[in-house]
Parts: C-alpha cells; sequence; structure tokens
C-alpha cells in the first residue's frame, strides 16, 4: 500500500501574506520529484504558487478528478538543496573552533555559520591564527567591556579649583600632548583591526574597544585642556614624526610591540605621574580612568607577542630590527616637545621657585627612569635577554609613545 | 569560429551576467563573445543580417526572427530556454471592493496595460479581451504605460505604473504577468488582498537562446549542451543563473508561442514576414 501523499493545508493564507513558508517548510523533508498537495481557499493561491514555484525551481501540476480540496500539487525541485550541496562551516562558534586559517571566502561570516560557497574573496590579509590570536582576548574583551565608562558622569567636571595660570597652561600642554598621542592610538587598532579576518572575532573586538577607549580618551583630555581657556598648547613637529612611524607600520606584530608594549607601556608611566603630580582633581581624574585603560592594551600587546614567539622564532629578531629601524628614522629627530618636557616640570614642581623647580626636574627624570625600567621588564618578558632589553629600552623614541 | 550573441541591455546587470557566462563558456571550451543591444529590433535584424550567431531573445524577438527567416527560407533554432521562460500567465486584475467579478464587466471602463511591446502586459493581455468580445479601443480603452519601448516589457516599470494607476483609481483594470501580482503584493504596490484576479491568460513561454543556420550543428548542438549542463549547485554558476533568474537550462521548444503569435497577428504588431506593421510603435 502507497502511503497518502503529503498535504499543506493554507486556510485562507495568501501567498502575498506569507503563505510560501508554509509550503517551503512542508517540502522542507521531501526527496525531489515527491508531490506536495496544497490545499487552502485564497482566490489567487494557485496563481500565486505557481509564480513562486517557478522561482524556487519546483513544479506545479494541476490536480485531477478526485484530488478532493486539493488546488494544485508541487512536484518538489532540488534548488534549495543545490545551493547548500557544498556548503561548510567556518570553523566552530566558541574559540575552540577556530581554524590555524580563515578561508578568503568566508568574509564576513559569523564563526561557526554554514558559508553557502561562492561568496567574495574578501581582502583581510591577516587570516592566519598564529600571527593574529592570543589566548587571553576573549577575556580581555569581556573586561574591556565591562569596564567602559562614561566621559560624562565618570569625572566630576563641576569640581571647582583655581590654579595659577602658569600651572594651567602646563596642564593644557600636557593635555594637547596626551590628545596628540591617543589619536595615534585610536587609527592604529582602528587601521589593524580592518586588516583581521573577522574569524578571529574577539580579537576584532578587543582592537575595536581599545579604539573606542582612546576616542574616550582623546574626548576628555580635550576637554580638561578647554576647561577653563579655550586654546590648545602647542604640537611639534618632531613629536608627529614620532608617531607617524607608528601609523605607517604594516606588520601587525611589529606595530602592536612598538605602540602598545613599548608606547603605551612608557604611558603607564606617564598617567601614574600626571595622577601623582595632578594640580587639580579633574586632571587626576581622567589620567586615572585613562591609565586603567592603558593597562589593559599594554597587556593585550604582550600576551599576543608572547603567543607569537612560542610559534615563530625569528620574532625576536624582528622586533629587535623594528625598534633599531625606528631609532634610525628618527635619530636626527628631537622626539619630545620641548613645551611637553617644562610642563611635566612645572606641575611636578608646583610653584616657581628655585627649589621647587629642581624638584620637579629630578621627578621627571625619575619618570624618564621608570619608564625604561618598565619596557625592559616587559622586553624581558617576551624573552629578551636583559642586556638586550636594556639596550633597545635605550632605543626607544625620546617622544615616550 | 566565436560565437556571437546579442542581449539587449535592459538593465545595467546584464553585463555583469553575459560577461559571467562568456568567463565560464570560455573556460568549458566555446570561444563565445556577446554584444549589447538597445532593443530587440535592431538585434533580430543583424540575426537575420548575419552580424550575430545567436540572440538571447524575447518570445517577441522570437516571433519576428522566425517569420523573417521564413520568408528567406532559413531556419532558425531555439536551443535552450530558462525553466522559468516556461508556462507563465498573465492576470487582470481589479480593486478588491469594485462589483466587476468578470472580463465581460469591464465593458466600457479603462484597463491599464504595459508597454506597447510587452507581450505579458500588452499583446496577449488584449488578445484575451477580444477573446472575451471586447475589442481593445472600441468596448474598453486601453491605457498604456509605456516604460522602455524596445525592451519587449523587459523592463518592470510599465506594469508597475499600471499597477498604480489601478490602486489610484484612474483605471478599472490592469493587465501583469502572475510573478509581478506576487511582487507587487509583497513591496506594497498593491496592498495585500487589495486586489481581485478576474481573468488569467493561457500559459505562454518567454524568451529562448535563438541560434543562427548559420552556426555548424555541432557548435549549435555542443552550446546548447553546455548551457544545459549548467548546475545550480556549482557556486561558480550559481550566481549567474540568479541574477539571470532561473534554476536550470532547459531544452527550447516553440509550443508555447501560441497566444503571442496569435496575438500579434490581431494587433497586426508584424505581418506574417517579420515586418514591423505597429503604427505607433517607435523603438
Amino acid at each position: 500500500m502507497t502511503e497518502p501523499a503529503p498535504l499543506v493545508e493554507l486556510g485562507e493564507l495568501s501567498f502575498e501574506r506569507g503563505a510560501h513558508l508554509l509550503v517551503e517548510r512542508a517540502l522542507r523533508d521531501l526527496r525531489p520529484g515527491t508531490e506536495l498537495g496544497v490545499v487552502g481557499t485564497d482566490p489567487a493561491l494557485v496563481i500565486h504558487l505557481g509564480a513562486w514555484c517557478r522561482s524556487q525551481g519546483h513544479l506545479v501540476r494541476d490536480p485531477e478528478d478526485g484530488d478532493a480540496a486539493v488546488r494544485a500539487w508541487v512536484v518538489r525541485g532540488r534548488t534549495d538543496i543545490d545551493r547548500w550541496a557544498h556548503a561548510e562551516r567556518a570553523g566552530g562558534p566558541r574559540t575552540d573552533g577556530i581554524r590555524a586559517t580563515a578561508e578568503p571566502h568566508w568574509g564576513l561570516a559569523a564563526r561557526g555559520a554554514l558559508v553557502e560557497p561562492g561568496g567574495p574573496a574578501m581582502g583581510f590579509d591577516l587570516a592566519d591564527r598564529r600571527y593574529v590570536w592570543a589566548d587571553i582576548a576573549p577575556s580581555l574583551y569581556a573586561h574591556a567591556a565591562s569596564a567602559q565608562w562614561d566621559p560624562a558622569s565618570a569625572i566630576q567636571w563641576d569640581a571647582e579649583f583655581t590654579l595659577s595660570a602658569e600651572i594651567e597652561r602646563a596642564v593644557v600642554q600636557v593635555m594637547t600632548y596626551l590628545v596628540e598621542n591617543e589619536q595615534a592610538a585610536l587609527v592604529i587598532p582602528a587601521r589593524l583591526l580592518s586588516r583581521i579576518h573577522p574569524h578571529f572575532r574577539e580579537v576584532l573586538q578587543l582592537l575595536a574597544v581599545q579604539a573606542a577607549d582612546e576616542a574616550r580618551h582623546v574626548e576628555v583630555f580635550t576637554r580638561r585642556a578647554l576647561l577653563t581657556g579655550g586654546e590648545m598648547g602647542t604640537s611639534s613637529a618632531s613629536g608627529r614624526e614620532s608617531l607617524a612611524t607608528l601609523v605607517t607600520e604594516p606588520d601587525f606584530s611589529l606595530a602592536s610591540f612598538l605602540l602598545s608594549v613599548l608606547g603605551e607601556g612608557s604611558f603607564l608611566n606617564l598617567l601614574t605621574f600626571l595622577d601623582r603630580n595632578a594640580p587639580d582633581p579633574i586632571t587626576r581624574q581622567v589620567t586615572r580612568l585613562a591609565r586603567q585603560d592603558e593597562a589593559r592594551h599594554v597587556a593585550f600587546g604582550v600576551a599576543h607577542l608572547q603567543h607569537q614567539s612560542k610559534v615563530d622564532s625569528s620574532l625576536r629578531s624582528r622586533l629587535r630590527a623594528a625598534v633599531e629601524r625606528r631609532h634610525d628614522v628618527l635619530s636626527n629627530s628631537a622626539g619630545l616637545n620641548q613645551d611637553v618636557f617644562d610642563s611635566l616640570v612645572t606641575l611636578a614642581a608646583g610653584e616657581w621657585t628655585p627649589q621647587a623647580i629642581e624638584r620637579g626636574f629630578a621627578a621627571v627624570q625619575r619618570l624618564q627612569g621608570e619608564m625604561d625600567e618598565g619596557r625592559q621588564h616587559r622586553l624581558i618578558n617576551l624573552g629578551f635577554p636583559a642586556d638586550e632589553a636594556a639596550d633597545l629600552s635605550a632605543l626607544h623614541t625620546r617622544n615616550f609613545m | 569560429m566565436t560565437l556571437i550573441m546579442g542581449a539587449v541591455a535592459y538593465d545595467p546587470k546584464v553585463v555583469t551576467i553575459w560577461s559571467g557566462f562568456r568567463s565560464w563558456l570560455l573556460e568549458n571550451g566555446i570561444d563565445f563573445d556577446f554584444v549589447l543591444y538597445s532593443n530587440y529590433e535592431r538585434q533580430v535584424e543583424d540575426l537575420l543580417k548575419n552580424q550575430i550567431d545567436v540572440a538571447w531573445n524575447s518570445p517577441l524577438a522570437w516571433i519576428r526572427a522566425r517569420r523573417l527567416a521564413d520568408v528567406q527560407g532559413r531556419r532558425l533554432t531555439p536551443v535552450v530556454m530558462r525553466d522559468t521562460d516556461q508556462d507563465l500567465t498573465s492576470v487582470l486584475i481589479v480593486r478588491d471592493e469594485s462589483s466587476y467579478k468578470d472580463v465581460a464587466d469591464l465593458k466600457g471602463e479603462t484597463i491599464a496595460v504595459g508597454a506597447v511591446d510587452s507581450p505579458q502586459a500588452t499583446l496577449i493581455p488584449c488578445s484575451l479581451l477580444r477573446a472575451s468580445g471586447l475589442q481593445p479601443g472600441k468596448d474598453v480603452t486601453i491605457q498604456r504605460f509605456d516604460v522602455g519601448v524596445g525592451l519587449h516589457g523587459d523592463h518592470i516599470g510599465g506594469e508597475r505604473d499600471a499597477a498604480r494607476a489601478l490602486m489610484a483609481g484612474d483605471v478599472g483594470a490592469a493587465f501583469m504577468i502572475d510573478s509581478n501580482h506576487l511582487l507587487f503584493g509583497h513591496e506594497g504596490t498593491l496592498p495585500a488582498g487589495s486586489t481581485r484576479v478576474v481573468a488569467q491568460t493561457p500559459r505562454f513561454d518567454h524568451c529562448n537562446m535563438t541560434v543562427s543556420d548559420t552556426v555548424p550543428v555541432e557548435l549549435t548542438e555542443r552550446f546548447g549542451d553546455l548551457l544545459l549542463s549548467m548546475s545550480y549547485a556549482d557556486p561558480q554558476v550559481r550566481p549567474l543563473l540568479d541574477l539571470e533568474g532561473l534554476t536550470a537550462w532547459r531544452p527550447g521548444r516553440t509550443t508555447g508561442y501560441t497566444p503571442l503569435e496569435q496575438a500579434v497577428d490581431e494587433a497586426g504588431f508584424y505581418d506574417a514576414g517579420g515586418a514591423i506593421t505597429a503604427a505607433d510603435y517607435r523603438p
């Protein structure tokens, strides 16, 4: 005895109002060539069913006498099956599903999605897990996402304070310098993340939050600079020249090394110094909040390079060469804007007496020493011998970032 | 020999489609190229002047080409057509709240159709009116929406304008192909449930790939077989099939052109020898 032919009951539902969904569902598990009876009362049902079936690769057969309520028979085609015949999963959705290489044609598909073959190959040139991934990225991203602060409310912008014009000018100069550096730190991860295959989405997410962090830093430093006067400080050619060498570094690892490990690493010391020597509560708050974020950026940079040094024995020599190359490019450049240096001394001095200036000058020298120590420490963490770490740290730009 | 096909550029995507097909055919051993025409009439004339070897013809272009060939004692082959070219119908619709129940009720009304040269939205529909006892221009007023004249109805604009005229109350009924009635329902040009079908044309076929008798039989067969072998499962081919609106090529047939042949004769669109005789047709 043969099985009765399957039927789909549409009631009054028309194809103009979504009837195809019920037909599609009824066809899904049928073999190509099998017939499905369509029952329904919409006057245009047969007309629209015919048009829809044509577009979907199904055939339609008129009912015969004795087919009772059946308005038309759909002969199942195979277009939908063929479309997915060679589909593949773009790895797995969780981190254990990350593949060694992300395929270009996966493009923007979600990791783990069933990918129809034939889409455009996207130009994500950073698609090798070895050069992109760090195991710490997911947890750092989660931490970064939870640690986002609102510039409008996290800082007490209406706190009252009075500073002498010269101290205020020093604050404005330092803020101007910080904005310039943070803009470099915004552009660099943004440029890199547009090159990373979205298969490594946690790295993209982390870099995106990193760029967003810098966007907030740019905002709060600008707002502090403009709080009392309305005029920004100076920007030196040598400072911008130093930053340009960071922005133009095309290699992901080297850019991450120069920016996060060496540059932002040095900035951690600078922001601690500003927190300690801030002449007003708002300057203290903005530098403290920025420092929290920068610590995360440094942690990712170090973790990423530690991961990479395990799989790439040539990494350390490439890092070394990058530092030396940057040093050579900047060898004839003054480095730090003199206005910035003097402002840091002024802030640490706090007043215009010879003793205070001497104290301030010594504090900035200590800061430079702390930066050097911090860089050496991180270089040793990356596997450099102590003497080499000391040599390389000494070659770092005088512009701090 | 290089097989040169003519196609009508009714939309910019035509370049994408035929460039893709050309690459695929070249990879598969057929030396193929294409030229684009602004209208079907020149394409048909060039096919018969042996300027091109193959024409991707509308049904109306096929009819004219066949008539011109017959006069010269030549024979054209409709080697393949899309699966979606077979067994189409057009519908005559009215606003749901109107009192019209069938075609005869529309006597004295104005009926919207597509472009003058649209098989599905003008020629076959007018033939349906005649078969139902209504002479176009006499018993009913025909309001034409001449968008893309020369494109033989490939441009959807005329049918969409006809649908809009119906909804605006400017006409009492409108003709369109079945799939556009569904499309206009989805896109909201005709809100779902706002129209009613009062008549449906007989089934008819649409485009075919017309090969000239100057092409060696072996090459015609190889070309046809290769197109028929294109599989929707092939990721290289699928985007082209999607763009051209088919899921598979089918062997060409001429049985589905009877309604249009009759409509062309009734309207005096072409004469038996393929000359353009429609007075108000300027492609």
